[in-house]
């Protein structure tokens, strides 16, 4: 049995199932995310003493991290565009972009990692610690998750293209909005850990 | 489309489904949502079966505090049961785990995974839910979630004794039954999520033609609030559980305060962290919970007795308002939850007028129920009885929220037996009647075969009598202020003397309730295989589900259904039956 508007829009609502599905999916990372923040909100307001991000992180290396995390946005945008255009070629290569920008991202991520560990800084050390290792943690989670769906329609999942280009462009948009949201979370939790 | 065309399509896409499907695809990892829905009610029974159990013995002890019961003692070992007399770590147990079983084992999985799933594409006359293989993978998220929490039975310490609540700093220090607790909350939140997913979009696109929101069954806007409800609200609990296995496993404190006492030693941790913080992400999430407890179980409710009082629900646009006024509004009511952490008044009014407004809308649909019956010629068949039970009880258990939801009465109130005669009258007479109200209902469309009447209403009857005979007394002993943590009931307590015997009322209500069940499990089972055949539409109803065979095919539909009204249009003037079905045009 078919299930309708899985490829072409329904009229009256002018959307894909896939489109509906993962904006309430987004909806529903804003709530944990907005959790997580709110946590820091209420541990730092309930707080005697709060170190100012410098003192255990590094902000080059994480400003860094937020323009490789913002271009591979940009490049997510370019390769759902070019299947757009019925270009297959450029977007094998921006697509290898994106997935290369979240492994810079992780690489960087790692760094700042063992740099803490180093120190002798945990999540047990103090509350600051304990919330920017879960928020980074968790964001990180999201990174990887990003990337394997990435890398499914970069490789083994490209089949789809030739069958139904239509419906691997919407795939595709699908899994940019969840990468955007990514982004847009790392936004986020850039200046609220490291510079605030 | 030409609507042949279209038809010989989808019989030859039924056929071709239709036999290839072995044992494991078919019965197991169906992606047919009318399994799903039966897997998740099946499923959803045992858990509330179970959850009683754990009841019953918590009853015995209430009843009798501190006397030994050798053949249960027996039963559960030295570490638990020594002698037969139960410890308080193993009532503990009891405690938390039936509050968690019946709430996110049993009810909601019925209401929403079991209810849900068979009933909503059905109304709305899809051919199944939009994601069919998200929906399996949804309940083999919540059998896991379900299994690991069984299983934290037997671990060293047991099951999680923290309440079903989880309140640090207790559930922090507690031993690692809490732990899989959490883990098994993370599996649950997964499966909801997808649910909810699923829900919203099979709801907004794959409605048949000419069903605009305005034709929608009551069923259908409930379940499509409630899934907003689980999409948004259980978020921040998962996000509350991680943070908890991190307080737990990697050392920090998010919800431990500085200098913490435990069994009269400083307990070693970083401090600085809120035990209030998890309060306020549990309730966030846990107050929608209560509309997802309930909002289905209105649905059900409306959905019998348009059927059963042959007119229109009054105010069917004021209930569809109430109901999305109610989902918004329970995103801001949560801390009316905690009057006693004290948040100060500014906080305290606030929520308390919320809580307030709160009950409007609730109200408004409970009357509009009550109000439809009026002047209606009523059929009292068993679905009907229990969704006649369901206005009073439930119209009980709101009532007695309302002194809870204002914080100088609360004050006084809050952790006592009051609280949980309270919410149990919201969900035990309340949602449970209402779901067994839609299993007597859509037992015919799911087997082909109608419940014996006889047998449901000993069931009913028996349930409502016993019900109200175990939770009446609890709002006495709350009034007199029983504290509802108590392992012994209350025996050591002074005050709460003269209200102790009702314990003994109340236990023998819960066993006699037991008794009540048996009639329904028979029923159940004999019906599913013996029962009356029935046609496709023996309640002689309105809306789409009873438009196709009894059990509907792979596909649900022989031909494509078209919705030309609203969805209770019953003894319309000059009609010549007194049902007029969403699938006829008007004027056949």
């Amino acid at each position: 049995m078919e299930i309708p508007y899985t490829v072409s829009p329904r009229p009256d609502t002018g959307l894909t199932n896939g489109k509906i599905a993962i904006w309430l999916f987004l909806a529903s990372e804003v709530m944990l995310f907005g959790a997580l923040f709110a946590t820091y909100v209420m541990l730092r307001v309930g707080a005697t003493e709060w170190p100012a991000g410098a003192t255990y992180l590094n902000i080059p290396l994480a400003a860094l991290n937020t323009v490789v995390l913002i271009s591979s946005s940009v490049t997510m945008v370019l390769a759902w565009a070019s299947l757009a255009k019925n270009d297959f070629g450029r977007f094998r290569l921006f697509m290898g972009i994106t997935i290369l920008c979240g492994f810079g991202f992780l690489f960087i991520k790692y760094l700042e990692y063992s740099e803490k560990f180093h120190h002798g800084y945990l999540p047990s050390t103090n509350t600051f610690l304990a919330i920017y290792f879960t928020l980074t943690g968790i964001h990180g989670l999201h990174v990887i998750g990003g990337m394997v769906v990435n890398g499914w329609f970069w490789g083994p999942g490209s089949g789809l293209w030739k069958r139904d280009p239509t419906h691997f462009t919407n795939r595709v948009e699908n899994a940019g909005l969840f990468w955007h949201l990514v982004d847009l979370v790392w936004i986020f939790l850039f200046p609220i850990l490291y510079l605030l | 489309m030409d609507p042949e065309a279209s038809a010989g399509e989808h019989d030859g896409a039924h056929d071709a489904h239709h036999e290839p499907l072995g044992f494991w695809r078919k019965y197991v990892f169906s992606l047919d949502h009318k399994v799903i829905g039966i897997q998740y009610a099946m499923t959803g029974l045992l858990f509330l079966l179970f959850g009683f159990t754990l009841m019953m013995l918590m009853r015995l002890q209430l009843a009798f505090p501190g006397e030994a019961f050798p053949i249960l003692g027996s039963l559960f070992g030295e570490a638990r049961m020594p002698g037969g007399i139960m410890l308080p770590e193993f009532y503990n147990e009891l405690g938390a785990m039936h509050g968690t079983i019946m709430v996110f084992l049993g009810v909601v999985p019925l209401a929403v995974g079991g209810f849900g799933n068979f009933v909503l594409p059905l109304q709305i006359g899809a051919p199944d839910m939009a994601f069919p293989r998200l929906n399996m993978i949804s309940y083999w998220c919540y059998v896991p979630g379900g299994l690991i929490m069984l299983a934290s039975f037997f671990v060293p310490g047991g099951a999680a004794q923290s309440g079903w609540t989880s309140y640090p700093p207790l559930s922090i220090i507690a031993g690692q039954g809490q732990s899989f607790w959490l883990f098994g909350m993370v599996f649950l939140i997964t499966s909801s999520l997808l649910g909810a997913i699923n829900f919203i979009v099979t709801t907004i696109q794959l409605r048949a033609p000419g069903l605009t929101f305005w034709r929608f069954p009551f069923f259908v806007w409930s379940q499509l609030v409630t899934s907003f409800l689980l999409l948004l609200a259980f978020p921040p609990l998962e996000a509350a559980a991680v943070l908890q296995l991190m307080d737990r496993h990697v050392g920090t404190s998010f919800f431990l305060p500085s200098g913490l006492v435990v069994s009269g030693e400083i307990l070693q941790a970083t401090g600085g962290g809120s035990p209030i913080l998890w309060q306020h992400l549990f309730w966030f999430l846990a107050h929608p919970e209560v509309y997802v407890l309930i909002l289905p179980a209105l649905g059900i409710v409306a959905e019998i007795v348009a059927n059963n009082t042959r007119k229109p629900l009054f105010g069917y646009r004021s209930m569809v308002y109430s109901v999305i006024f109610l989902g918004f509004m329970s995103f801001i009511v949560w801390a009316h939850h905690m009057f006693i952490t004290g948040m100060g008044t500014t906080m305290a009014t606030f929520f308390q007028t919320t809580t307030m407004i709160i009950s409007i809308p609730s109200v408004v649909i409970l009357s509009a129920l009550l109000v439809s019956l009026w002047g209606g010629s009523i059929r009292f068949n068993t679905p009907m009885l229990f969704a006649l039970g369901f206005l009073p009880m439930f119209g009980i258990g709101g009532l007695t929220g309302l002194p809870l939801g204002l914080s100088a009465t609360d004050l006084h109130l809050h952790d006592t037996y009051y609280v949980i005669g309270h919410f149990h009258y919201v969900v035990a007479p309340g949602t449970i009647f209402a779901l067994f109200a839609g299993v007597y209902y859509w037992f015919p469309k799911a087997t082909g075969r109608a419940m014996n009447e006889t047998l449901g209403k000993i069931h009913f009857w028996g349930s409502m009598v016993f019900m109200n005979v175990i939770f009446m007394p609890f709002l006495i002993m709350g009034l007199a202020g029983v504290s509802r943590r108590l392992w012994d009931g209350g025996a050591s307590y002074a005050h709460a003397q003269p209200v102790l015997h009702w314990n003994v009322v109340s236990s023998v209500g819960a066993w006699c309730l037991a008794l009540a069940q048996l009639p329904f499990i028979y029923n159940f089972f004999k019906s599913a295989f013996r029962g009356k055949k029935v046609g496709s539409n023996p309640w002689e109803a309105t809306t789409l589900e009873w438009a196709t065979p009894s059990p509907p095919p792979h596909g649900n539909f022989t031909t494509p259904p078209v919705a030309y009204r609203g969805p209770y249009e019953y003894s319309v003037p000059g009609s010549a039956r007194d049902y007029s079905p969403q699938w006829e045009p008007s004027g056949a």
